[in-house]
């Protein structure tokens, strides 16, 4: 029987890292951030159709970077997961937390025993009461959860777009300065994003029950005048 | 209960009662099986939908019986499918609330892994494969008989339609009531309806067949001014669903019979 080469976990791991990233950073970022009615992600997006955000259940968000594909699985596993607890239960019983845990182990799992890692970095939002209890969880392609204040950014070239952000952003900003703030974030100093570059969702506070919504390109259009 | 990670062939798709079949939650499977005459379950009576020139006004009063006995007064039977559809629930009322409840849940779970609604007649598809699904419910004797209304942004009209115990759909071009006091409803309606008729004379029309119902109907509930308590009535159009006011519904039932007073003053005189 053919014994396979000894690879060091530390390589293997380093090795799947890299490949996990290398996919991430070839795709578009996008941005997470409070202001004084709720959650709004602004991801750079130039289709229309393909979405990297999406509503998960009456107060919580999705938001993918990386492989169309991957993301979308994990979202309508979300979805799914949403809608069964809320039947089975009661829609107070579903929250971002719990589904952001379930996340971090299909990660996880897969990030250490299948062939291939998920090329993805994942957020789930949930809009509270009032912003203390607001919530941003990012999840990593290797199941690493990290739960953020204020504002979130996935994909390639993060650091620098979270560096022009924390200069500039502010909790209660309104949606408008809000989601100027991000898109420049986004654009950084060379470039300029259109409309049609970006997809805007809001989760907004104080809506009733389905807080999440999305806007077309001339709501877009609008609120970055 | 937890939700897998399905692979492809195992995947039920945008369907939610599929999903709850997956995961072992199938919502009309009854373990006891008898004739339903010894079964005392609370019943929901009289809920109607017009046709009118900007959408559909959906009614129903809010009593359900127990045998000759009031069970509840304030149930609510006509309820927002989504945003732009309504049903409304005759029969037992357990069963129908979760029937209604599976059918939200079902519009919304599909619009949000779909990216889009259902369109209306698919919507009505799905509300007769979930009254068939009840069908041996029926059978023991937990009917449900709904009604479906809603306005059709593709086709920019009001449209609503009636099932059977058998999961059959019938769409309807006017007006539709049913439930024990649906007969005497349904004749107000016939005799009241015209075609473009605007809201205000539709809801009219609406509460004077509620009104009618209850008044020869034991199993349906007219307004009850003591508690503050009146039908649901609402309209459907291109904005989307909207409750009429308990306020509003006062001031339509007071004229209402403040008309049949001076008609019934007139004759005595």
């Amino acid at each position: 029987m053919n014994q396979p080469f000894y690879v060091a976990p530390e390589q293997l791991m380093k090795d799947r890292a890299d490949y996990a990233r290398k996919g991430i950073a070839r795709g578009r970022a996008l941005v997470a951030v409070q202001y004084n009615d709720g959650i709004v992600v602004v991801a750079e997006n130039t289709s229309n159709t393909l979405r990297k955000v999406s509503e998960i259940y009456d107060r919580i968000g999705f938001a993918g970077v990386g492989k169309y594909n991957e993301f979308d699985q994990l979202r309508r596993f979300g979805v799914r997961n949403a809608d069964v607890r809320g039947y089975q239960y009661s829609r107070d019983d579903v929250e971002a937390r719990s589904l952001a845990n379930e996340y971090a182990q299909i990660l996880g799992q897969t990030f250490t025993h299948d062939v291939k890692p998920y090329e993805v970095e994942i957020l789930l939002a949930e809009v509270g009461v009032d912003q203390a209890s607001d919530q941003l969880f990012h999840i990593m392609y290797d199941g690493t959860l990290m739960d953020e204040r204020g504002l979130s950014v996935l994909g390639g070239d993060a650091e620098s777009i979270s560096e022009r952000l924390r200069n500039s952003w502010k909790s209660d900003d309104d949606l408008g300065t809000a989601v100027k703030k991000c898109v420049s974030a986004l654009s950084g100093p060379d470039r300029v994003l259109h409309a049609g570059d970006l997809e805007v969702a809001v989760l907004r506070r104080s809506e009733d029950r389905r807080c999440f919504q999305r806007f077309d390109d001339a709501e877009v259009a609008k609120l970055q005048e | 209960m937890v939700v897998p990670f399905f692979d492809l062939e195992n995947d039920p798709g945008s369907n939610f009662t599929s999903l709850l079949r997956k995961v072992g939650l199938d919502p009309f499977s009854y373990a006891h099986s008898g004739d339903g005459q010894s079964l005392q379950a609370p019943h929901g009576t009289t809920v109607l939908a017009v046709r009118y020139n900007d959408g559909v006004v959906m009614a129903g009063d809010r009593r359900a019986t127990m045998g000759s006995r009031i069970s509840n007064r304030e149930m609510e039977k006509v309820v927002a499918a989504d945003r732009h559809s309504g049903v409304a629930i005759s029969g037992t009322a357990g069963v129908a609330m979760d029937m209604i409840k599976i059918f939200q849940l079902q519009l919304e779970h599909f619009e949000k892994l779909d990216g889009r609604p259902i369109s209306l007649e698919g919507k009505a598809n799905q509300l007769s494969q979930l009254v068939r699904a009840n069908l041996s419910g029926a059978m023991q004797g937990l009917a449900v008989v709904p009604i479906f209304a809603g306005y059709d942004l593709l086709r920019s009209t009001g449209r609503l339609w009636d099932f059977d115990v058998t999961g059959g759909r019938y769409e309807e071009r006017e007006f539709v009531a049913t439930g024990s006091g649906g007969g005497p409803a349904s004749t107000v309606l016939k005799v009241g309806f015209r075609p473009g008729m605007n809201a205000d004379e539709a809801i009219n029309l609406a509460c004077r067949a509620l009104w009618e119902a209850a008044d020869v109907d034991s199993a349906t509930g007219g307004p009850d001014v003591l508690r503050s308590i009146y039908p649901v009535v609402a309209t459907i159009t291109a904005d989307g669903w909207e409750r009429c006011e308990d306020n509003d519904l006062a001031t339509r039932f007071e004229t209402l019979v403040q008309q049949q007073r001076s008609q019934r003053e007139g004759t005595t005189s």
